[in-house]
């Protein structure tokens, strides 16, 4: 059973979305090489992984806007996507819309696309741009809008048709700190409200904070795919000690991986627990000042499972969203 | 229940639709076939007043002066029997006593001895009524050649007889005229059908580069069928021709009504004209909508307004090359070149439009509606399956070759 942050993935045996060995190669390259997901119903699921990791290809995959070379797939129950597109949202992370449209037109367009009457999706669509504080803005031309609020606008496209998958590439990306954690609060009411969400990030903080179950991907491959706490589990944690005695006997009992780095002695965890440490540190009167246990985070495990070369470009691409 | 596919499509279509209706370029789209108009009837004004003014030929008569006094009677008394413009007579000069007039000179502008205007001058009759010689250049000789001999005849004769008045007995038609106007009314029907396709159908050439650059193509792949985003697409610039056919036939027969010069009537075509009529509707759906489809699939592989632009002249090229072949083939009825032309679906409907003036058969007509639409169909479906395989694709990941995969599980 698994039970996020979220608390309403189910234990029925349905997934929201499964995909086993799908590859794509575009002009020669593979962008893809073999990816394996499984994403419970009702669960916050992100793809992890630095630009050019093959996020959005294998977004765009599962969403059946390509076909993958090998591999299946089955969204929703389905092996073609598309046919259950109308029960699917989607927010692309290039996005855009018709600029001479009206607010409450392209909303209702985007219903529209995914099924629902044009009259229908109207009346959501003012009843949407109301609930978030953008009502004023419902009779105004898309081109007339700040580039946040048509973002806002096709978010609230994305979500008008009341999806139970939402998907969304890179949704932090050209949003101010305000707007990033709006769109938080809103992915965990999603998930509340039984809808699962798959979104892709290159920003590990989102992703530990929001998501039930990470895939990391690098290089076209996923190395891992599970619950975020499994691939912290993967590292042993990281202990950090400080004493007042700079030398002595006690320090046989240091494990060999102990570095001194000024005050402090950093090492990992032994298997045989932090007691026989404890009391060898004790008996050696190596005079402990403090010492902490820290479980490591997600960052230390995307480093230990993608490797240093795609965490630096993780970094990297974090940093350049940032300026 | 109306399937999904038909039903996304008809969403792209009314979007589509309203958006290229209610914006403010639609108003110089449908002026912009008045522009030739105007201009082509300004230049064709302009160019008849100065060949009116210029092209008023003059045959000069240099003979005894009794004999060209006889000679332009002769002129005025059957000019109105002659058929097509007579030219005017004017005396140059009335040699006697054995003295030759230089009528080369005269042509040449060198007036010579009459003083008289010779800028109109066109060709000279000297010698005599009875050796008439004609100076004129062989265009003119050979026009006029007849003329001059049966007005020298007739100032020949003393007593000339009366013109004998001819009774008319006109009839409707005749063999040879229903098929020569048929040929007509075939052409002009391919005419127009051409003329309405290369106007229209080269629009939706540029289609897809709104939802490329609007970046909101992935959001349409991510919720319709592509081939679904391609007809409502198609349809949607089809009801704007209409439109635009309905403003500008409007416009054209209320200036008929309005009194301007009547239009040289077509023969009736074979399957009629109400059928003509309906065929030439339906024949330019589907002329449209198979070049349209082709255009769009073309312009779908381009990423901006410049690419589009490139595109336009080898598309207008294939246009013109489509029409060339079914006027070739019209002139061929029932070689293999005719059915080529018949069956290669993007002539099919110039050259059935074409059989429909001439065959009163309408068989042949459904089943090259049905082919032609089956065409639409198979175009739209490869250009849809081509731009998802094209366009909908991230850049390659550098240093990932291709063979380090691992295999499919299922």
């Amino acid at each position: 059973m698994t039970i996020g942050q979220a608390g309403t993935i189910r234990q029925d045996g349905e997934w929201a979305i499964e995909a086993q060995g799908l590859v794509k190669r575009f002009d020669g390259f593979i962008a893809v090489d073999g990816v394996d997901i499984r994403v419970p119903r009702g669960a916050i699921y992100g793809i992890l992984g630095p630009n050019g990791a093959g996020k959005t290809t294998t977004l765009r995959m599962l969403l059946g806007i390509i076909d993958p070379d090998e591999g299946v797939r089955r969204v929703l129950g389905h092996e073609r996507p598309t046919d259950v597109a109308h029960q699917i949202g989607y927010l692309p992370e290039e996005r855009g819309l018709y600029p001479a449209m009206k607010a409450t037109e392209a909303i209702a367009f985007l219903a529209a696309l995914r099924g629902v009457p044009l009259k229908k999706g109207r009346v959501r669509a003012r009843e949407l741009l109301e609930e978030h504080g953008l009502g004023y803005a419902a009779d105004r031309q898309i081109r007339q809008l700040s580039k946040g609020m048509a973002q806002q606008v096709q978010l609230l496209g994305t979500l008008v048709h009341e999806p139970r998958l939402v998907v969304f590439d890179e949704p932090f990306s050209g949003l101010d700190a305000l707007n990033q954690g709006k769109l938080e609060k809103m992915i965990r009411a999603l998930a509340q409200a039984g809808t699962t969400v798959i979104f892709s990030t290159h920003v590990i903080a989102h992703a530990e904070r929001l998501c039930d179950q990470v895939a990391i991907i690098a290089g076209g491959k996923v190395p891992f795919a599970g619950l975020v706490d499994e691939a912290r589990d993967r590292l042993r944690p990281q202990v950090r000690l400080e004493t007042r005695a700079r030398d002595g006997a006690w320090r046989a009992a240091l494990p060999a991986d102990a570095r001194a780095e000024g005050a402090f002695w950093h090492f990992t965890l032994p298997e045989s627990g932090v007691e026989p440490l404890l009391r060898a540190l004790i008996e050696g009167e190596a005079g402990i000042l403090s010492l902490s246990i820290e479980r490591p985070g997600l960052h230390d495990a995307f480093v230990a499972i993608a490797g240093e070369a795609a965490a630096r470009a993780l970094e990297d691409n974090a940093q350049g969203q940032e300026q | 229940m109306i399937p999904a596919k038909l039903r996304a499509a008809w969403v792209i279509a009314r979007r589509d639709f309203v958006a290229v209706i209610f914006s403010k370029s639609f108003l110089f789209f449908l002026l912009g076939p008045l522009f030739p108009i105007i201009v082509g009837g300004m230049a064709g004004a302009i160019g008849a007043k100065v060949q009116q003014d210029l092209d008023q030929p003059v045959v000069g008569i240099a003979l005894p002066a009794d004999e060209a006094s006889r000679m332009i009677e002769a002129r005025r008394a059957l000019a109105d029997a002659m058929p097509g413009d007579v030219p005017d007579f004017v005396v140059l000069d009335a040699p006697w006593g054995g003295r030759t007039y230089d009528a080369r000179a005269a042509l040449a502008g060198r007036s010579g001895s009459s003083g008289k205007d010779t800028d109109q001058l066109a060709a000279v009759v000297s010698g005599s009524l009875a050796h008439p010689v004609l100076t004129a250049t062989p265009e003119r000789a050979h026009m006029w050649q007849g003329m001059i001999a049966l007005f020298a005849a007739r100032a020949q004769s003393v007593a000339p007889a009366a013109l004998p008045p001819v009774t008319v007995d006109q009839v409707q038609s005749s063999a040879a005229k229903v098929q020569s106007g048929q040929v007509t009314t075939a052409q002009a029907g391919q005419v127009v059908l051409f003329l309405l396709t290369m106007l229209l159908a080269g629009m939706v050439l540029s289609n897809l580069v709104e939802e490329k650059a609007n970046k909101i193509i992935e959001v349409l792949a991510a919720s319709i069928p592509m081939d679904a985003l391609f007809l409502g697409k198609l349809f949607a610039m089809l009801g704007v021709s209409l439109v635009g056919m309905v403003v500008w036939g409007g416009a054209w027969g209320g200036l008929l009504l309005m009194g301007m010069k009547s239009l040289p009537l077509l023969a009736a075509p074979a399957v009629g004209w109400p059928l003509f009529l309906l065929l030439g509707f339906l024949y330019f759906a589907m002329a449209y909508l198979l070049l349209g489809s082709l255009f769009l699939t073309i312009g779908g592989m381009a990423t901006t307004v410049r690419e589009v632009q490139t595109l336009s002249m080898p598309v207008t090229m294939l246009q013109l090359m489509v029409f060339f072949f079914a006027s070739y083939a019209l002139a061929r009825p029932g070689t293999w070149v005719d059915w080529a032309a018949r069956c290669f679906p993007l002539s099919s409907p110039f050259a059935m439009l074409a059989r429909a003036a001439r065959e009163p058969a309408i068989w042949p007509h459904l089943l090259a509606l049905g082919w032609q639409g089956l065409c639409v169909v198979a175009i739209v479906r490869l250009g849809a399956q081509l731009f998802r395989r094209t366009v909908m694709k991230s850049g390659p990941a550098r240093g990932r070759k291709a063979g380090r995969r691992r295999p499919a599980k299922g």
